[in-house]
């Protein structure tokens, strides 16, 4: 029997039922079976996880009972810190770099007693929204190989839907959990900013970023977001407060809840139309489940996406400086240490990136840094307030999580415009530093997995998972991915 | 045409935290290369700041010394800039809202000048480059070290407005600010280990109603000395150039201590664009009114109110600022050897006499390293009012009692050194010598007064000095007959 829940593995680790090197077996076998496919990982630790399996089962038998994640495989996105373990953000500039420390989050899931299987695939630096930014190849998506997973945390999606790991951690700058969550049809949240440390997070746009849980079940992520949430002394941004647990409600259920419909969130337009149908159906469950639907006017998120493509870049562009060639990375040589550093950067790194450190470079320069990067400030403001005016009418806000299905492989990257747009429902979030989640509700006509996304107040992750697990509930999706041991995952244009 | 200098200074201290600006690494940078560091202050990928209070609270208390105003939400920003010892190729430094601004610092003793501060911020220190091979630069350097141990280290930077107007002032205003930083105790402020370090900019106009000149920043003076000697350069050099009807162009020039001159180096053009923004991996502080009374309530006296009690207790000016411009030790040696009694004027004039000779003579490098405290002091002072000790045989007490031979009564005991003012003794030594002097003593008695002076040197030679002078004279223009 396969495992492809966190807490249905917890309890069956409990029962006798399996063993944590059970667990691990059944991921690396599953990953045998469709790595040559999927290209999720960047680097496997078999045996690492392995021998951390089977002091688990050890630890469990002496009665060290570390909590619900121990003995569980999960897959960390390669733009967080592991101690000993390569770590290269999806860039050639960091090829072969090691950290010396773990990130925050990857300590406490280790704290918690999870196994770290490997580390996932991403968009150069969480640039991107396929995967297909990658210095190392793109992620395909496990529900159609032709497809891409979404990004930036891509490998992590098809990682986690794949059966590949029980759990994953992504990070999310402007949707790169949510997205590819949704278009490989699992579970991904971004939690408010500062509820998960940034330490040890290869900063891609500091403001915005954050690090949060994947998985099959809205249970398992609010289990792996507790497990690496909470205040850190080494992130000055991190939230010093307690926060109440986010799966402290997720029996809750969906009844009085106020429910602000923000259908053109971002100013969102060519929904297709089997992803608005089945964020339709799934309005009318919940009210039928007792919930309150009102439209809500979001209309300063329409500005969402270009400030958003002012502020990334502009803290990008200075977050990326450090990788110069000098104290570790790639280093291609020249005659002087400037020519050495452009050379090593412009060998470094990736078009993606190379394009939004220029653009911040611009943004910031003088002249242009009010007209740009103190504007898009502006708007930010205007964005939380308007959220804000919204959260006076209603406890959680609702949108699709993207307007689009999982799209071929090659599809956007020539329009670099036509990807930046895949994120237009996720964007306002990180913006406003709050809390959203995605669901999966359903399949489309390809049989892709179309994705709900939840958003709520900062800190009020509680009732955001609340209304996740009751949208879960009443979707019944079953986030299997159809696999055929002979002929492996599905791809081809259906 | 009078030509007028416009000087504005601007000075790096390095703080003396325990800790660095943004990281736990111990911030001292002395120690073996690249061992005082972690993630945060190499910028390996993923580290993040966290501010130093201990920091924090420092830059306020010399904010609050230079009588500026606390802002109450600074703000950190990114300044950013490509170089090989600055890990992160942007500095985290402050922008538009530094920790204090608007103060003064007052200087130049009886005609003072309010030298106005515009800002104190506070920012991260780089690592430091060696260049190997070729002339010691980087450009013709075979290959450059780099060591991390002063990346991060707390910095402030002080800058003044352009008030000050000469060579001289500017000197001064350096000077008065590191005894300020010093009295502090925020820094070692020590020139010479780079850990107080002034850039000046210096402009030339004709007259004071003239818009300002062209200016030039001066940098590499290591002592105050090269300070004045390079404003001074620079005000002359630009005077001759704008006296012949040629320009100045607005650039960085280097200080060359031997050659006396500036030289110049590259041009600047314009200002450089550091592409300014707010680090966002760093929240606002909130510096309220309770933070800024806890840093004003640890203020120490300053040395322009500790030079004005000086005066006040009668030392003499110069003096007084020769104490509190000295090692801290030299001014607690007063203020203790007064504490036990010592005449003020006296104290001070035997400390920043005798004393810094006597330390200097006997190779201790301060009053602190010595077995010299106020009390021994001021017994010594005692002794010379009571006619116990002449000056010279104090001034081998004071020797002595260094070299830690005993205190001063115990020192004067051993070296035989008591003065004899007893009449009787002295008596019998002066009829002796008259006697054996009938000569010179019929000519004193006929009027030649002036040996009496043969007569009271024959007194001290034979008491090996230890005669009083005054009581010696006396006994012989009473046997004289005068």
């Amino acid at each position: 029997m396969a495992f492809n829940t966190i807490a249905g593995a917890a309890r069956a680790l409990r029962d006798g039922r399996v063993t944590s090197v059970g667990l691990a077996e059944q991921v690396l076998e599953r990953t045998s079976m469709v790595e040559a496919q999927l290209h999720a990982y960047l680097t496997l630790d078999t045996d690492g996880l392995m021998a951390a399996a089977a002091r688990a089962d050890e630890d469990l038998a002496a009665g060290k009972d570390l909590g619900p994640l121990h003995g569980i495989p999960i897959a960390v996105k390669d733009n967080m810190t592991t101690r000993g373990m390569e770590t290269t953000a999806g860039s050639r500039i960091l090829s072969g770099y090691v950290p010396p420390y773990d990130a925050t989050a990857v300590e406490r899931l280790r704290d918690a007693g999870a196994l770290i299987a490997g580390k996932t695939n991403l968009d150069e630096f969480a640039m991107g929204s396929s995967t297909e930014n990658s210095a190392f190849g793109p992620t395909r998506n496990p529900w159609n190989t032709d497809r891409v997973p979404g990004g930036s945390s891509g490998g992590s999606a098809a990682a986690v839907a794949a059966g590949m790991a029980l759990g994953g951690l992504g990070s999310d700058t402007g949707g790169s959990i949510r997205q590819p969550a949704s278009l490989c049809g699992v579970v991904g949240a971004k939690p408010t900013y500062g509820a998960v440390s940034r330490y040890g997070l290869i900063a891609f746009a500091s403001s915005l970023d954050q690090i949060g849980p994947i998985a099959h079940r809205v249970e398992d992520a609010a289990l792996l977001l507790d497990a690496i949430g909470g205040h850190d002394p080494l992130d000055s941004t991190s939230y010093p407060g307690e926060i109440e647990p986010s799966g402290a409600r997720l029996d809750g259920g969906l009844d009085g809840i106020r429910v602000g419909v923000a259908r053109r969130l971002g100013g969102a337009d060519a929904v297709e139309p089997d992803v608005e149908a089945a964020f339709d159906r799934t309005l009318a469950a919940m009210e039928r489940a007792g919930a309150v639907t009102l439209d809500v006017d979001l209309t300063s998120t329409e500005q969402g996406l270009s400030a958003y493509y002012l502020i990334a870049p502009a803290e990008c562009s200075a977050n990326l400086a450090r990788f110069d060639g000098v104290r570790y990375g790639l280093r291609v040589d020249g005659a002087t240490t400037e020519q050495m550093m452009s050379r090593s950067r412009a060998d470094g790194f990736g078009p993606e990136v190379t394009r939004r450190v220029l653009l911040g470079t611009f943004a910031l320069s003088a002249g242009y840094h009010e007209a740009f990067y103190g504007q898009a400030q502006k708007v930010r403001t205007l964005i939380r307030e308007d959220f804000a005016r919204a959260y006076r009418q209603c406890d959680v806000l609702v949108s699709p999580t993207s307007a689009t299905t999982a799209f071929p492989l090659g599809d956007r990257t020539e329009d670099p415009l036509s990807m930046y747009v895949s994120d237009v429902f996720t964007i306002p979030s990180n913006l406003a530093g709050h809390p959203a989640i995605s669901v999966p509700i359903g399949l489309d006509r390809h049989d892709l997995p179309i994705g709900f996304q939840v958003m709520a107040p900062a800190l009020e992750e509680a009732v955001m998972f609340q209304v996740a697990a009751g949208v879960e509930s009443l979707a019944g999706f079953d986030t299997t991915v159809p696999f055929d041991p002979a002929c492996g995952l599905r791809g081809g244009v259906r | 045409m009078t030509w007028e200098a416009v000087i504005g200074l601007e000075t790096h201290v390095e703080l003396s935290t325990e800790s660095k600006m943004f990281c736990g690494c111990p911030a001292r940078f002395d120690a073996e290369p690249n061992t005082n560091i972690c993630p945060v202050c190499l910028g390996l990928p993923g580290a993040l700041p966290v501010p130093n209070r201990g920091a924090i609270n420092r830059i306020m208390q010399i904010g609050l010394a230079l009588n500026c105003s606390v802002t109450r939400r600074p703000v950190f920003h990114r300044k950013n800039y490509f170089y090989a010892d600055l890990p992160k190729n942007y500095q985290i430094s402050q922008f538009d809202l530094p920790v204090c601004v608007d103060g003064y610092l007052e200087v130049g003793g009886d005609d003072p000048v309010r030298i106005g501060i515009e800002r104190v911020h506070q920012e991260e220190d780089t690592g430091k480059s060696t260049h190997r091979g070729g002339d010691g630069r980087i450009s013709a350097a075979e290959y450059s070290l780099l060591d991390f141990n002063r990346s991060g280290v707390p910095l402030v930077e002080i800058v003044t407005r352009p008030d000050i107007r000469s060579a001289a002032q500017a000197r001064a205003y350096a000077q008065e600010l590191r005894l300020l930083v010093e009295a502090l105790r925020v820094s070692d402020a020590r020139l010479e280990e780079g850990s107080i370090r002034f850039d000046a900019n210096v402009s030339v106009r004709p007259g004071p109603e003239a818009p300002l000149g062209t200016k030039v920043e001066i940098k590499n003076m290591n002592s105050f000395r090269s300070l004045e000697r390079a404003v001074s350069y620079e005000i002359e050099r630009q005077t001759a150039r704008l006296s012949t009807g040629q320009g100045i162009v607005m650039e960085t020039r280097h200080w060359d201590e031997e050659a006396g001159v500036t030289r110049g180096g590259r041009i600047k053009e314009g200002s450089s664009d550091y592409r300014y923004f707010p680090d966002p991996d760093l929240v606002p502080m909130e510096l309220d009114h309770d933070w800024e009374a806890r840093m004003a309530a640890l203020l120490p006296e300053l040395p322009s109110v500790r030079r004005a009690r000086y005066e006040e207790m009668g030392v003499d000016a110069a003096q007084a600022a020769v104490l509190v411009g000295a090692e801290a030790g030299l001014a607690q040696l007063f203020e203790d050897a007064t504490q036990a009694g010592a005449d003020p004027a006296q104290a001070a004039n035997w400390a920043t006499g005798e004393v810094v000779a006597t330390l200097r003579k006997a190779g201790v490098p301060s009053v602190g390293e010595s077995s010299l405290a106020g009390p021994s002091l001021a017994e010594l002072l005692g002794m010379i009012r009571q006619g116990a000790l002449s000056g010279t045989a104090a001034r081998e007490v004071l020797a002595g009692v260094i070299a830690g031979e005993g205190s001063p009564a115990e020192v004067a005991a051993s070296r035989d050194l008591l003065q004899i003012s007893d009449t009787g003794l002295l008596e019998s030594v002066v009829d002796e010598l008259i006697a054996a002097n009938p000569d010179e003593f019929a000519r004193l008695k006929d009027g030649e007064r002036k040996l009496v002076g043969f007569f009271v040197g024959q007194v001290m030679r034979h008491t090996r000095g230890k005669a009083d002078p005054k009581l010696a004279g006396s006994l012989i223009t009473e046997r004289a007959g005068f």
